[in-house]
């Protein structure tokens, strides 16, 4: 079968790009387009390692067609830092020691973007709640929850 | 944080103990680490796995012709491509393996052992393609009787997995083959002389389910084998060395044509010691001159990587009136899986370890199953074993009427302390953990009603072990920091700032990096809480060797004998009848000259790192039962332990609170649900549920040091033994709160419902 030609933005750059159609947008993002940030822990929804923001809205990037991606604007987290400088939540992390392993972190900080966008100032239940779909096996989740209330303090100014 | 410094007095003041960002970290938050999946060779094929769907099957014959045949299939390999091997144990973190299993593992030669079972391996152009092979692959079985738990497994009449095994340990040995492959034995005393002085004893049978590592980051490399017959391997591992051992024996190659380069490891815990994939992308990369890689799915990871075993264990202990313990007795049969190798042995050593105990008797079984063969799952053995010990100590504790604290306190095994498994303990911290539970404010805060504490204590080993280490310097002073032992949690930090302490250099000028096989000696793996501690004594040696060049360099230039140099704070200084006579020279001055003083300047150190020094933890544990549903919730969690030097404290409290929650999932959710056909019902993160975020509190911690005499900032490892406690520690908690005790794993809603009918209590209670 003929692969579907999809034109898409990617954290802000426009995207053209061909795929099978069978093919989530996980895999495009990938094997196609090599953008390996994202991580596939579990291809069902599970784990939330493949968190990527779609218009505005969280997303498991292995429950969507790489073809549904046609044009819209998909954020990963290739994209979080601003040129050299990184994001908040990426400082935060780094400093509370967030992570250990690793392998989750991209789509923690995704997920955890995607909240404070919507939710400035969330509470420690909204936080381990709005979080709940991404799975960490490495810290027990303390030092993540800490890291995400203190970047939403500092992105408040506070 | 308490820090009670006992034993030896160590240095290491200015970088041990601070919290620098880690050197790894930028790469980790932005996506840019390349983990297992995330590395794309020119040419490369996609291989997957054909697995058996029956727990128990004689494979009469595979017939690859027709998947051989779809167009874009490079090459199939079965059991036909790997030569047996014969009976030979290597060491594998803390386990043992035998390469005859291994080769079987990997690939199923005479019969299938267990649902997910490997019968062959395809490459293939695409994904795509190469599942569209495997459905062609036509293979013929005689589909066996299969047993799945010990009961079964041990049962006179039962079907057996290997025909051929006779119980080790046992004397005489049987005449007739078993599933039993070993019985061991740890004892000292006379323990019915022990339980005669004793005023109470508790005898009780527990059990435990396997659990997954449930590492997020599911097995995954790529092999590339050249026409010449080199090969160089890329895998997601705890220990590349280990690996390039095992696919060299497997494959039937010399180690030094596999160069194994470990990738970012996306956790761990034990599970990625061992081989599955590897050997079988090499085979087919060597079969089709094409790199292949190779992804497990996670439904593939929990069918056919292995499991923490499930387990039943009698334990009997007797305590006198006032709290002495008399003497602890237990039986211990845990699961295999496919072949041999439970972590039994470790399990019986590690029971009753934090005791002081005159009389005590340890017996495991080691029984095979048709499950996927066990692997190491942090402080592999011991959270089974302890759980039941230490749930027996709060029963005595309350029937003696004294507070489990004390009880532990009283017996506590401390430096000089015969330990129950042999050896006599140098400077122990379990007293301290002990007294620093009891003083916590958590231990004294009021209880809401109908809420329950539990307490629990938990032992591990940690190990030592072959390490190698390499300090470059650059010609502008920085150093190039290499290690062999894979990172898998923060551990290039650890080393970096014992670097920068044995060197008096600033942390911020050595960057580390995880060498490949060809870089470095053999180096053992990640694994047994080494780490901190073996690296560590690694790039400490290699310091030393460093400086000892630098200070030859210095009177070189100051034309004074070596000896006459000191190093001190990054420096060499002139000392002795010398001293102030010449201005110190810096690393970097020593770096920018050395062309000229000598060459290039490295450190270097290959050791076998000896005197891990034990570990002991206390947790305390808040729940609420919901009557209702049968939910257990922890409201506070408090992780007490012993770290001898924390290194970086965040990561000394991660690892706390991680196996803390790897604990908590133990004891409330995670299970495996097999059907009666030995098929795994619930291969994924949805139906096998590891802790989420809102499932669990902050978990605080508390660092007690007591130094380990053996490594010169005290250093031991902590990876494991927070995995140890909670169990126990939860289920004296929900005994706490319900006034009933849970003997059998997980405390999952169904069973506690059923446990509060059976009990009687009402909703209402609520």
């Amino acid at each position: 079968m003929a692969r579907a030609h999809v034109i898409t933005t990617v954290n802000g750059d426009p995207v053209e790009f061909l795929c099978d159609t069978e093919q989530t947008l996980l895999d495009v993002l990938r094997d196609e387009l090599h953008l390996t940030g994202s991580k596939e822990g579990c291809a069902s929804g599970d784990c939330g390692a493949c968190s990527v923001i779609v218009d505005g809205r969280l997303v498991c990037a292995c429950l969507m067609l790489g073809v549904e991606a046609q044009g819209h604007s998909i954020e990963t987290i290739e994209g979080m830092a601003g040129g050299d400088r990184l994001h908040p939540l990426q400082t935060k992390f780094l400093e509370h020691a967030a992570l250990q392993c690793g392998v989750c972190t991209p789509g923690f900080l995704v997920a955890a973007k995607s909240l404070l966008e919507r939710n400035p100032d969330p509470t420690e239940t909204e936080v381990r709640y709005w979080l709940a779909g991404n799975l960490c096996r490495c810290t027990g989740y303390d030092k993540i929850v800490r890291a995400v209330l203190d970047a939403a303090q500092e992105m408040r100014g506070g | 944080m308490a820090a009670q410094n006992g034993g030896t007095t160590n240095g290491g003041t200015r970088w041990i103990g601070t919290r620098p960002v880690r050197p790894d970290g930028v790469d980790k938050v932005t996506g840019r680490a390349r983990f297992g999946a995330d590395l794309h060779l020119p040419n490369m094929l996609v291989g997957k796995v054909l697995r058996s769907p029956h727990a128990h099957a004689r494979i009469r014959s595979i017939d690859t012709s027709a998947a051989l045949a779809l167009p874009g299939v490079k090459a199939i390999v079965t059991r036909d491509d790997f030569d047996d091997l014969p009976s030979e144990f290597v060491p594998a973190g803390e386990m043992l393996i035998n390469y005859r299993d291994v080769v079987r593992n990997v690939m199923a030669r005479e019969k299938a052992l267990f649902e997910g079972h490997p019968l062959a391996a395809v490459a293939a152009t695409s994904e795509k393609v190469a599942k569209e092979a495997l459905d062609l692959i036509r293979v013929d079985y005689e589909v066996l009787p299969h047993v799945l738990d010990i009961d079964e497994a041990i049962a006179p009449d039962a079907p057996l997995l290997h025909e051929d095994m006779i119980t080790a340990g046992v004397e005489p040995p049987p005449s007739a083959p078993s599933n039993v492959a070993k019985v061991v034995e740890f004892a000292h005393g006379d323990v019915e002389a022990g339980f005669a002085e004793a005023d109470v004893v508790v005898e009780r049978e527990f059990s435990t389910q396997p659990v997954h590592q449930g590492y997020i980051e599911p097995h995954s490399c790529v092999a590339s084998f050249a026409e010449d017959g080199q090969a160089e391997l890329w895998c997601t591992t705890q220990g590349h060395f280990v690996v390039r051992g095992h696919c060299a024996k497997l494959l039937g190659m010399e180690v030094s044509k596999l160069r194994v380069t470990a990738s970012e490891i996306g956790g761990g815990f034990g599970g990625k010691t061992v081989v599955y994939l590897e050997p079988l992308a090499l085979a087919l990369s060597r079969k089709s001159g094409h790199p292949v890689k190779m992804t497990m799915s996670r439904e593939e990871v929990f069918r056919a990587s292995g499991p923490a075993p499930g387990t039943w264990a009698r334990v009997r202990v007797g305590v006198t009136k006032d709290g002495r313990i008399t003497a602890g007795e237990a039986e211990l049969k845990y699961q295999a899986g496919a072949f041999q190798g439970s972590p039994v042995q470790p399990g019986c050593m590690c029971a009753f370890a934090p005791y002081d105990l005159e009389h005590v008797k340890v017996t495991g079984y080691d029984v095979v199953v048709n499950r996927p063969k066990v692997a190491a799952y942090r402080a592999p053995g011991a959270p089974q074993s302890e759980y039941a010990v230490e749930s027996i100590i709060d029963e005595l504790a309350k029937r003696i009427g004294m507070d489990p604290v004390e009880l532990r306190l009283k017996n506590a095994a401390r430096e000089g302390t015969r330990a129950a498994y042999g050896p006599t303990f140098g400077p122990i911290g379990l007293v301290e953990t002990l007294e620093a539970a009891r003083s916590h404010e958590h231990y004294r805060a009021p209880l809401a009603p109908g809420r329950g504490r539990g307490v629990a204590s938990g032992f591990w080993f940690n190990i030592g072990g072959e390490t190698c280490a390499t300090l470059n310097l650059g010609e502008d002073g920085t150093i190039a920091l290499v290690a062999g032992t894979p990172d898998i949690g923060g551990s290039r930090a650890a080393l970096c700032l014992q670097t920068a302490e044995a060197l008096g250099v600033d942390v911020e000028k050595i960057r580390p990096l995880i060498g490949d096989t060809s870089t470095l000696g053999y180096t053992f793996l990640t694994g047994g809480s080494r780490t901190a501690f073996a690296s560590g004594l690694a790039v400490i040696e290699a310091s030393k060797d460093m400086i000892g060049q630098l200070c030859e360099r210095a009177a070189k230039i100051w034309n004074i004998p070596v000896d006459a140099v000191e190093w001190a704070d990054g420096e060499a200084r002139p000392a002795g009848a010398n001293a102030g006579e010449f201005d110190p020279l810096t690393l970097a001055d020593l770096a920018g000259v050395a062309g000229k003083t000598g060459g290039p300047i490295v450190g270097r150190a290959q050791i076998n790192a000896q005197g891990a020094g034990p570990s002991f933890g206390t947790h305390l544990v808040d729940v609420d039962v919901d009557r209702e549903t049968g939910r257990v919730t922890i409201e506070r969690y408090t992780v007490i332990q012993d770290a001898g030097k924390a290194v970086h404290p965040s990561y000394v409290e991660g690892q706390l609170q991680g196996g803390a929650v790897q604990g908590i999932g133990w004891a409330l959710n995670e299970e495996y649900v097999y059907d009666e056909y030995g098929r795994l019902q619930n291969p994924g993160f949805l139906d096998y549920r590891i802790p989420v975020c809102s499932d669990v509190p902050m978990i605080d911690t508390v660092i007690v040091e007591v130094a380990n005499p053996t490594h010169p900032y005290g250093v031991r490892g902590v990876g494991e033994t927070p995995i140890v406690p909670p169990m126990a520690a939860i289920a004296n908690a929900v005994e706490g709160a319900l006034g009933i005790r849970f003997t059998d794993l997980p405390m999952s809603p169904p069973r506690v419902l059923k446990a509060l009918e059976e009990a009687h209590i009402p909703e209402a209670a609520d």
